[in-house]
């Protein structure tokens, strides 16, 4: 096979190589949202003066961070259909896994986030007589949020490229569906390949945009 | 939940075999180690020389680091291992391609430290530089003033400080690459979550089989965390702010 290379194949294959990418790209965006939704509100609970709740998330964000990953989604694998008593298949684990991880990066980002907002401005809406959650909701985080979303945006390029591990339970991603067409086409080389470079234009334009987004709001501070 | 408890299962025979099932764990915690340990030297050594690079007064040698970086850097480590280990021996020539395939010995895990390490080696390249960046610009012009060349006012002026800031970034790189080696499994290396996935499907004990792979990949980034504490401690420049922990 050396030296001839069969690229023609890769057009036969888009189609399905597409809802390889479209599941890839669905579990990047709901990690990403309901990551960040649930990262915001774990950064809340490690940052809470209830010292049992900040202990709480301090632990679960502690224990996701220091677990490959891929051991993480083999445990939900194996754990969710335990509880919940029917079998669940592997997209749907994939879902929730990487919500439920994600959660655990995007809360130290928003922690960071919330902690960059002065002192005084936290002061000031008290001042104005904010409740707690007012405050929260109307001063600081959108403040957080705008401080640092050149992260987000970072961790998710790196959600991204860490929905492919989901390699380790079957999903039906990307690189799962180039790992099928490879072996329908007998061109298993051509599609890793092809997966790639599709993987590379994304992540590098995303960071591009990422650089960018950074350049703007470096000093408007 | 409805699931048969066996704590005794690591003592037992695996099925056709006469090993026990916490020899195959032990196994591959030996092949974790191997496997992140080669590719974190592996990862230092060119990832310091790539930091350099991307911070040298030379255009191109500049442009040529940060394409290694971006390459390394945007392409899933999962997606980079089948690049290795199925890809790489089809663009060599092609008698070695063929040595690669039929007789190198211990094939996945050299593949496997080769990926991990070039993957690392990036992250470590980006710390390294930003170390470099964050030096005060009259450090290169100084040394550059006293008469030495931009080899010694890196190796004496520049690295010295700037390898020692980045001690703490570097840590949870180590960290990392213990987390990152479990990634090897899909390429056939037998380290501890190929074994666990192994465990899990010949002895129907998953959580116990899964409990024991979290403890031992627990105790690596303790350790590689301990150890880099000590680096940090030993290494501390005098008179800078001690970061909390």
């Amino acid at each position: 096979m050396h030296g001839d290379f069969d690229f023609s194949v890769l057009l036969d294959s888009l189609p399905f190589l597409w809802t390889g990418l479209q599941f890839t790209l669905k579990l990047t965006a709901v990690a990403m949202l309901g990551g960040i939704a649930l990262g915001t509100l774990l950064a809340l609970a490690r940052l809470s003066p209830i010292a049992p709740l900040a202990r709480a998330a301090s632990w679960y964000v502690n224990i996701m961070r220091s677990i490959p990953l891929v051991m993480v989604i083999l445990w939900f694998f194996l754990v969710i259909p335990l509880i919940t008593g029917k079998p669940m298949g592997a997209e749907n684990s994939a879902l929730v896994t990487f919500t439920l991880f994600e959660a655990a990066f995007y809360c130290e980002i928003m922690r960071a986030g919330i902690q960059s907002v002065s002192r005084g401005q936290v002061a000031a809406g008290y001042a104005m007589g904010f409740s707690y959650g007012q405050n929260m909701r109307l001063v600081i985080l959108p403040q957080a949020f705008r401080n640092m979303l050149p992260v987000l945006l970072t961790q998710t390029i790196v959600l991204f490229q860490d929905t492919s591990l989901v390699y380790a339970i079957g999903a039906k991603d990307l690189l799962k569906a180039a790992e099928v067409a490879g072996k329908n086409y007998n061109r298993p080389v051509e599609m890793v390949i092809f997966a790639a470079l599709i993987y590379f234009v994304m992540c590098y334009s995303l960071s591009f945009v990422v650089k960018r987004l950074q350049q703007r709001f470096a000093f408007k501070r | 939940m409805n699931y048969h408890w066996n704590w005794g299962i690591f003592l037992e025979q695996v099925k056709g075999g006469d090993e026990t099932y916490l020899d195959w764990l032990l196994t591959g915690f030996g092949w974790t180690v191997a496997v992140s340990l080669s590719a974190w030297v592996m990862a230092l050594t060119l990832g310091i020389l790539l930091g350099v690079l991307r911070t040298v007064p030379s255009k191109s040698l500049v442009a040529a680091a940060t394409a290694w970086v971006e390459l390394f850097r945007n392409i899933p480590l999962l997606v980079q291992m089948f690049l290795w280990f199925f890809v790489m021996p089809e663009l060599l020539p092609a008698d070695w391609g063929l040595w690669v395939k039929q007789e190198l010995p211990a094939k996945e895990f050299f593949t496997a430290t080769i990926c991990l390490g070039l993957f690392t080696s990036s992250r470590v390249a980006e710390q390294v530089r930003a170390g470099i960046q964050a030096l005060p610009g009259g450090q290169l012009m100084a040394g550059l003033a006293m008469g030495l060349s931009l080899p010694q006012t890196y190796r004496y002026v520049l690295l010295p400080t700037a390898l020692r800031m980045v001690v703490p970034p570097l840590t949870s790189e180590f960290m990392n690459v213990f987390k990152n080696s479990s990634v090897a499994f899909a390429i056939g290396v037998m380290e501890l979550t190929f074994q666990a996935k192994q465990m899990q499907e010949d002895s129907e004990q998953g959580i116990e089989t899964f409990l024991a792979v979290t403890l031992l990949y627990f105790i690596c980034a303790f350790t590689a965390n301990r150890v880099m504490a000590v680096i940090e401690a030993r290494t501390r420049i005098p008179g800078t702010v001690v970061a909390q922990h």
